[in-house]
């Protein structure tokens, strides 16, 4: 009787890999999507998009390494990518989830230039190790568009990037912040992203440069919170019995700025509009935006995720042998909470808020 | 002399002074940057709950506490270590959060909402890990697989399932009634609650029951036991439902922690530290004799040299450098030649002295 059990149980979990096995290569497809995506990003259903269908016959097959799922961002970004690269609009996407795996990226990129795509979008992990990797889809004549976070390569190894630069961002914050304070002081504690991360690398060099030019400021500290809610929260937990005198904690991204909100709150220390401490935070994600229009987070620069029709753009451009533009920069915004006035940033309505894509 | 010579003796005696050697850096820091020696210790009550790093270690360190409970009985009864722990918590915390906001919700934050009561959610969860602690246990104890080999298919299957309940996404139950699990209960930490409960039963069950010796007996020589009438691979089985069990709860915490269940970071890597819990107790990794309190030392061990870490402000990048030298001197002190080399030393000086 026993062992009967046992080898139930076992069948149960092997039917639950079979199901599982087959995810990562071709994402949400098998599961009946509950909220339709297609409502979701309407702004990105392009005039164009039913031309390559019509030139007949042979979809354009797109590889694409997407870097994981780790944050509300990059689920929109993916979101993004699956709309616009769809068969309806004349593309074959094969999709791999390198869930944050260095290792599994450059796997992924490899089997696809063996497989022979048409073209190859690379949203890098890291942004260095690409040469060899570059060389080979060079060697097999596949174009490489690098999209959302930089590499570490000379531009003649990749055909075109497409993405933010989150310098650019950290600069946005930084402004943002001299303007609020107006020469006041500020003790600045950021939690940072994911070490050698080229977003995290970014937004402090840009952040910094600001910091340098004002004398009243102090960088108290800066450790990493990778990224995560749980990271943010263990940092900012150690943070506040570190340092008893702050006013600005800088968040590289939403997830890590609600951890450090709820650390904050354990410790029974006001933030936000009506509070004793002013926090920055990146990528303006719903949640994100809700937290700055609830005067929570004072100011959050957006790393806009709507980046795919870019990219099928400029490979409509390479089908045609037209030119196309080897650096293009997705438009990024800042948003601040209700109340305040800014000239680098956008106050914060319930209406920008309902009117998001993502 | 005598008497300090048998505290040495004990097992438990390196285990100890390891953690007390990590704290005293803080000491030696503290004093160093001018700040009252003892800082790192001091416990205060702040906005109506417990303060202090001591605090912080206790309750960080409650999900390696936790799973170094169920790794020590898998080490010691199969010999092989458990490498699916940290995929199994991030199972139960997506499972749990899955069934409570319901299939494809992304958040849930008020009772209406729910599509299960957060007691369901949180019993899933726990079953879900308890049954692939098991699925692991039946591989391990009636297929005969290597213990390694068996768990590497759900260390990369479990996160993946978990990924899929949650539809790729992190699904957030933003309710007190979940959310206190993670955070305080009174003024204590709840994890801390959590883990001494564990650890309490655990300890009970051991103690009052001889599970222990079988466990011990299996380890050493399972064909032994089983001609001496044990049920070697039940009893392995039995570890490994147990160690599922506990992973399960560590996942609960964990996601009760950040009130969502972020399935991609749930656990990422835990099964190692929870490994070197075990290793860091003084506990064999070939199996047999064990001790539960090494194992619970080694998990806080690890915790206080992160808090450690964290509080000196070492540069994220060079942390894990610091991190290994110290892991690396705490296994050397505990390595049976330098035990060797310093139980013959002292033979030699009393033989010295009795010459003399």
């Amino acid at each position: 009787m026993k062992k009967l059990i046992a080898m139930l149980l076992a069948l149960v979990m092997v039917m639950a890999l079979a199901a599982c096995g087959g995810a990562p290569a071709e994402e949400p497809a098998p599961t009946p999507a509950p909220e339709a995506p297609a409502a979701d990003a309407p702004a990105t259903e392009a005039p164009e998009a039913e031309a390559p269908a019509e030139e007949g016959g042979e979809a354009i097959v797109v590889g694409f390494a997407q870097v994981g799922h780790e944050s509300d961002w990059r689920t929109a970004n993916t979101k993004d990518y699956q709309t616009v690269f769809s068969a309806e609009n004349g593309y074959d996407l094969i999709f791999v989830d390198c869930d944050n795996d260095n290792a599994v990226q450059i796997e992924a990129v490899r089997s696809s230039i063996q497989q022979g795509v048409d073209y190859i979008i690379l949203a890098p992990i890291q942004s260095a190790g690409w040469e060899s990797v570059l060389q080979e889809a060079q060697d097999a004549g596949i174009p490489v568009i690098v999209a959302d976070r930089q590499v570490d390569a000379d531009a003649s190894m990749y055909d075109a990037f497409i993405g933010t630069d989150t310098k650019v961002e950290g600069v946005l914050a930084g402004n943002w912040l001299a303007e609020y304070l107006n020469g006041a002081e500020a003790k600045i504690l950021v939690i940072e992203g994911t070490i050698g991360s080229s977003a995290a690398i970014g937004r402090t060099d840009g952040f910094n440069e600001v910091a340098a030019e004002h004398p009243e400021w102090t960088i108290l500290d800066s450790q990493s919170g990778d990224f995560t809610q749980a990271g943010g929260q263990a940092v900012m937990e150690s943070y506040i019995k570190s340092y008893t005198d702050f006013n600005v904690v800088v968040c590289q991204n939403d997830n890590e700025a609600y951890g450090a909100m709820d650390a904050m709150d354990a410790a029974g220390i006001t933030y936000g509009v009506d509070g004793d401490v002013i926090i920055i935070s990146y990528d303006a994600t719903h949640d994100g935006l809700q937290y700055t229009l609830d005067g929570k987070i004072h100011c959050n620069v957006e790393c806009n995720p709507i980046q795919a029709q870019y990219v099928a753009d400029i490979i409509q451009q390479m089908e045609n042998g037209e030119e196309f533009a080897t650096y293009t920069l997705v438009e990024d915004q800042a948003f601040v909470a209700p109340g305040i006035e800014s000239e680098y940033a956008i106050t914060m309505t319930q209406e920008i808020l309902d009117g998001r894509a993502y | 002399m005598n008497k300090l010579r048998n505290i040495t003796k004990k097992q438990l005696f390196l285990p100890i002074i390891s953690m007390i050697l990590v704290m005293l850096i803080n000491v030696l820091f503290d004093i160093i940057d001018g700040n009252a020696a003892f800082d790192f210790f001091a416990i205060s009550m702040k906005n109506g709950v417990l303060y202090g790093r001591i605090v912080d270690i206790l309750n960080r360190g409650s999900e390696i506490a936790i799973l170094a409970l169920g790794m020590t009985l898998v080490v010691s009864a199969s010999a092989g270590t458990d490498i699916s722990v940290g995929s199994v918590m991030s199972l139960a915390g997506g499972m749990c959060c899955m069934m409570i906001a319901g299939f494809g919700v992304t958040s849930v934050s008020t009772v209406a909402e729910l599509a299960h009561p957060i007691w369901f959610g949180i019993v899933c969860g726990i079953l879900v890990a308890i049954l692939a602690g098991a699925f692991n246990g039946f591989l391990v104890a009636y297929m005969k697989i290597q213990p390694m080999v068996a768990t590497l298919i759900l260390w990369s299957a479990a996160r993946a399932l978990a990924l899929l309940l949650c539809n790729n996404m992190i699904v957030y139950v933003r309710m007190d009634e979940f959310k206190v699990f993670g955070s305080f209960l009174g003024p204590i930490p709840t994890p801390i609650i959590i883990a001494a409960i564990c650890i309490a039963v655990l300890a009970a069950v051991l103690k009052f029951t001889a599970l222990g010796t079988y466990i011990q007996s299996v380890g050493i020589n399972k064909r032994a036991s089983r001609i001496a009438g044990f049920n070697s691979a039940n009893i392995i089985l039995m570890c490994y439902t147990i160690c599922g069990l506990f992973a399960g709860i560590a996942g609960i915490v964990n996601t009760s922690r950040i009130y969502s269940a972020d399935t991609n970071n749930i656990g990422l890597n835990l099964e190692m530290d929870a490994i070197l819990a075990v290793a860091l107790g003084g506990n064999s990794l070939g199996g047999g004799k064990f001790n539960l309190a090494g194992s619970i030392i080694g998990a806080y061990t690890i915790q206080a040299i992160t808090t450690t870490l964290l509080a000196r402000g070492v540069s994220t990048a060079q942390a894990p450098v610091f991190k290994a030298i110290i892991i690396i001197l705490i296994v050397v002190i505990q390595a049976p030649p330098v035990k060797e080399f310093f139980k013959k030393r002292s033979a030699r000086k009393s033989a010295v002295k009795e010459a003399v």
